[in-house]
């Protein structure tokens, strides 16, 4: 209707679609306040130390060092080979949508590295897209109609009200979960939100989880997945399983991929027709910029459908053939993986500790390039308003562009999600610093 | 009949739980879309013919309807899709006509419940019998237009099958029954019409390619490719650079510090502004004449592919459409349709017009489309011409622009090939240049560019839209999100775009070898009597094979494909798949063949001729 009302008064202006005029795409939302905040004025340690430090961008920062050593060492990944010539010919008129083989195999045995070898992938159920985020809506382009719903976990990444929704015309139904169990997915949520989306004459077509949780920072426990999965079956929907966070998890032993729950059920084909997993190197390699992502799916017709739509966002041969080269060093990328997870450790302690000091707590989490922080006690109300007050407090004030929980569907006002990983650990200190003082000067007078 | 047309033509989510999507084995049509779903009241669901299809459709509107089968229509969540299997398994693809007239029968029970008292039981039969007699009246009047743009519709149960057969045909859609995926758990109906099997000849005969293509050495017995249009003519000028600028161009220039972060960080979705400004330079150059582009106007995304597509969701709601002079490009049918929904309606060009867009054919397919009740939203035409290669000329853009402007609707521009020129007759003229300094409404019109063809670096996968209007810029923008290109590939493209004495050789080097090329393939094909539409650019060449064609049809063109590819070991796209309104004419792409090829190419389509003239 609004957008009807936006044409009726040129009426000679050529018209455009409703995806065109649409505000799914959230950037008029208040939460991109803080972006723009951040934007206009940047911290810089040197030029501009009182500016905006970003916190709501979850990049991975803490090992490029190691990335452009190996770029260093191998300058054959990033030119076309030794021989030069024959691998650029293969590779400038390369556009088949089912990616360098190479590749696929790099991609596959680095998503079996990342799980400690408890689970395989198959090179041929690898699709490759130009990012998570097309792979996430791609799948649901394929999963589900216009006007058809998927059952997301709250709090839920805030992007993917948008990625999900804007051009499939599909709508997200909310699991609710709880501090109460650390924000954990139970059955009775998934029942009560399945049978909301009924009521409100909504066909559930599935499941999408994100482990480790994006904004939570805590992987999803095995008993849960267990319960997500018969969940699904019983249902007969899809789950989707957005794990690119799952190589920053701080210790392998803690997180729990859903194909290592299907290989321990033993493959059922019950099971697997309906499981797809979303992975990325922004995240866990750091690359966001390469644009990289990758569906995983068990089902043989999702696997044939995503090829062929991937023409729409497929990633340059270059870049194929320089990650192929990269991901095929194991000595190499089981470095990377280890010195990753020990790195992103140490960040979560000193922000955790930091926080502590000024006697925040955080959510317990394990993964993640953030934390998912309670301000719930500081909040004048406890309502999203109250929440909204206290952040643009933040924003303004501290300088610090942190992710209201509202903006993530949280159910529970006062949590806020931080990101600490793509800054130095001296930018993280000074935004410590600065957000102990706020809170010690707001305990005291009630403002800033 | 209003209200049904409008109904049939509104492709609004149906918001009731749908058991029956099963209907995917249907063509994508989207009249059969969805409203097959609900459809309970007949065994044979999936048999229909197309007219009782479309009756099928308008059952949804009357609730009371649905009733004699709740079981189908549950709503009981536990029960879930898994209760739809059995009658979801694939059925012998046989037409059954009592299936309609069965169909008729269970109307008239419903409908006594509908119309209550005295005469209930006369006018309970005889409503859904005027309904069919309006419908079969509607069908009649609004889907003759259609046949040549639905012949990549419907499903072929083989994708690389050499037998003609195999091979979808505009009359035998409707009883043609896909593969059903045999899993329980459901696709969504777009997901499905992707998964159906590739049936365009124009999607076969490249599968076929890959399985067996041709090398000098290793396989000369292989399949020839003619029907991709890619250039390697000058990948010898594009690796020479490579060779001395790549480490530096990736990395920051005289081996200096290696940059990552330039790289490795979020960058903007939409492309990097000095590969904005650099790539506004090289269009200027290929579109000539001092075309200036302003890089705020541009957004990039991963290849042409991706570009009309976002701009097709820009510019176009679902079940609206775009028109579109034939023959055009085969991938179009997937790239535009497949998930935005939009329609394209052909603007049918002939041979005798050398294949130019009229404004009379235009107008003409407006009106039709209006009369389909389909909203207009814009033209869309590839100029270079693809797969005819021709030019618009400066009048026909004129008269284009004029008729856009006083129809109200977009402009959309496809230019990919504004650089692979080689004729010396015609000038190419850009649409930029056009609207420049004339009093055109600018919002309406879209360029669409890309590297793939003009650069050769279709792996690269980048692709440009180049719009005058705001509001569609921000929308792309925003959407190239789901697209990027990857930062490495951006630097290294903005070194060698930013190269001028490289770009220059490039251009005017790449022209003279496609020429050269022409020359030779179009040389051939005349002594063997075969003879080309007039051209002068693109990568390939139109020629005029009816004199091979036994049956001056479809059926005949399409025969003749199969020998050339199955007999002849030669890949060329028939004029069908680019729904040519003429049969007899294919696409032939030259620009990847070895110049000493072209004789081996000659002799086995000569081979061929030879059969046809033979009547073999």
């Amino acid at each position: 209707m609004a957008i009807e009302l936006e044409q009726q008064p040129k009426p000679a202006a050529v018209a455009l679609s409703r995806i065109a005029v649409s505000e799914t795409h959230g950037e008029d939302s208040p939460y991109f306040a803080g972006w723009k905040a951040y934007d206009e004025n940047p911290y810089d340690e040197l030029t501009n130390p009182s500016g905006v430090i970003q916190m709501g961008l979850a990049e991975n920062q803490v090992s490029f060092d190691l990335l452009e050593d190996f770029l260093e060492r191998h300058s054959e990944a990033a030119t076309w080979g030794k021989g030069a010539t024959a691998g650029f010919r293969d590779n400038a008129l390369f556009q088949d949508y089912h990616g360098l083989k190479s590749f696929r195999g790099a991609m596959a045995s680095f998503m079996e590295q990342i799980r400690g070898g408890r689970a395989r992938f198959d090179p041929d159920r690898v699709v490759l897209t130009a990012g998570a985020t097309a792979a996430n809506e791609l799948l649901t382009f394929i999963l589900a109609n216009p006007g058809d719903a998927l059952l997301i976990p709250t709090p839920y990444y805030p992007g993917f009200d948008r990625d999900l929704r804007w051009r499939t015309g599909v709508q997200i139904v909310p699991i609710h979960c709880h501090s109460s169990n650390n924000f954990q997915i139970t059955e009775s949520a998934l029942h009560a939100a399945y049978d909301d989306a009924v009521s409100r004459g909504l066909t559930v077509r599935g499941v999408l989880i994100t482990n480790p949780s994006n904004p939570l920072g805590a992987t999803v426990q095995r008993a849960a997945l267990e319960q997500i999965l018969d969940f699904a079956v019983e249902k007969n929907i899809h789950l989707v399983s957005d794990e690119i966070y799952s190589g920053s998890t701080f210790s392998s032993a803690e997180f729990v991929s859903i194909a290592e729950v299907l290989e321990s059920r033993g493959s059922r084909h019950v099971d697997r027709e309906r499981v797809h997993i979303v992975y990325s190197l922004s995240k866990d390699l750091g690359l966001p910029g390469f644009r990289v992502g990758t569906i995983y799916s068990y089902n043989d017709a999702v696997v044939t459908t995503a090829r062929r739509m991937s023409s729409f966002t497929l990633i340059s041969s270059q870049t194929q053939h320089l990650l192929a080269c990269m991901l095929s060093d194991e000595e190499f990328t089981a470095n990377y993986v280890k010195t990753n997870r020990e790195r992103l450790r140490r960040r979560y302690d000193v922000i955790i500790a930091g926080l502590r000091r000024a006697g925040i707590e955080c959510l317990r989490g394990n993964a993640g390039l953030f934390c998912w922080m309670n301000l719930g006690p500081l909040l004048k109300e406890s309502t999203k308003e109250g929440e909204l007050a206290l952040w643009n407090l933040i924003v303004r004030d501290v300088r610090l562009n942190i992710s209201p929980g509202s903006s993530c569907h949280c159910s529970e006002p006062g949590w806020f999600r931080v990101c600490f990983a793509n800054m130095s650990e001296a930018t993280l200190d000074v935004a410590l610093d600065r957000l102990h003082r706020f809170v010690d000067q707001y305990r005291r007078t009630g403002s800033s | 009949t209003g209200s049904l047309q409008n109904f049939l033509n509104h492709q609004k989510p149906n918001p009731r739980p749908q058991p029956q999507s099963r209907n995917l084995f249907f063509p994508s049509h989207p009249l059969y879309f969805q409203r097959t779903a609900t459809l309970s009241l007949t065994p044979f669901p999936l048999l229909f013919s197309s007219s009782t299809l479309t009756l099928s459709t308008y059952f949804p509107l009357t609730p009371s309807l649905r009733s004699p089968s709740p079981q189908r229509v549950s709503r009981d969540p536990r029960r879930g899709p898994m209760t739809e299997s059995p009658s979801s398994e694939p059925e012998p693809p046989s037409p059954k006509p009592r299936a309609a007239a069965g169909n008729g029968m269970r109307l008239v029970v419903p409908l006594q419940g509908v119309v209550q008292g005295r005469g209930g039981l006369i006018l309970g039969s005889l409503i859904p019998c005027a309904l069919f007699y309006f419908l079969q009246l509607y069908l009649k009047r609004h889907r003759s237009p259609k046949p040549p743009a639905s012949s990549s519709n419907p499903p072929s149960p083989s994708s690389s099958s050499p037998n003609l057969g195999d091979l979808a045909r505009t009359s035998s859609r409707s009883n043609l029954l896909g593969r059903g995926s045999i899993v329980p758990v459901r696709l969504s109906s777009r997901g499905m019409a992707i998964a159906k099997p590739n049936d365009s000849p124009y999607y076969v005969g490249l599968d076929k390619v890959a399985g067996d293509p041709f090398h000098r050495v290793d396989n000369p017995e292989g399949i020839i490719q003619l029907g991709l249009s890619e250039n390697t003519l000058c990948f010898d000028l594009i690796e020479r650079w490579m060779k001395e600028n790549l480490m530096d161009s990736l990395m920051g220039g005289d081996g200096a510090e290696l940059s990552i972060n330039g790289m490795a960080t979020y960058q903007p979705f939409d492309g990097l502004m000095e590969l904005k400004v650099a790539m506004a330079d090289f269009m200027s150059r290929v579109m000539g004449k001092g075309v200036s582009f302003d890089p705020s106007q541009m957004v990039l995304m991963a290849g042409a592919t991706p570009a009309i597509e976002i701009l097709t969701f820009c510019l176009a709601d679902h079940g609206n459409a775009f028109l579109i002079p034939t023959p055009y490009y085969p991938g179009f049918d997937r790239d535009i349709k497949f998930r935005t929904g939009v329609e394209l309606i052909p603007v049918h060009c002939r041979s005798t017009d050398n294949f130019m867009l009229t404004v009379t054919a235009l107008d003409q397919a407006y009106n039709q489309a209006r009369k389909r009740g389909l909203k207009v939203r814009g033209i869309l035409f590839s100029n270079p011409s693809n797969p005819v290669g021709n030019i618009l000329s400066r009048e026909t853009l004129y008269e284009l622009l004029d008729f856009a402007q006083e129809k109200n609707i977009h402009i959309i521009s496809d230019e990919i090939f504004a650089g692979s020129l080689y004729g010396t007759a015609e000038e190419f003229v850009s649409v930029a240049e056009i609207i420049e300094g004339e009093e055109f409404d600018k919002s309406r019109v879209h360029i669409i560019y890309g590297l793939s063809k003009d650069l050769s670096l279709p792996g690269f996968r980048v692709g440009v839209v180049y719009s005058y209007n705001e509001n569609v810029l921000a929308a792309a923008k925003r959407l190239t999100r789901f697209s990027s290109i990857s930062a490495p590939t951006q630097r290294l493209l903005i070194s060698m775009l930013s190269d001028a004495k490289f770009i220059e050789e490039y251009i005017e080097t790449n022209r003279k070898r496609i020429r050269r090329m022409y020359d030779l393939f179009v040389g051939g094909l005349d002594q063997l009597g075969i003879r080309c539409a007039k051209s002068s650019g693109g990568l390939y060449c139109w020629a005029d094979m009816s004199i091979l064609i036994a049956l001056y049809s479809e059926k005949g063109e399409l025969e003749l494909w199969d020998k050339l590819l199955n007999v002849g070991k030669v890949n060329v796209t028939p004029g069908s798949a680019c729904h040519c309104i003429e049969p007899g004419w294919f696409r032939c792409c030259f620009t990847a063949l070895a110049e000493e090829d072209v004789p081996l190419v000659m002799e086995r389509i000569g081979k061929v001729a030879e059969m046809c003239k033979s009547g073999h």
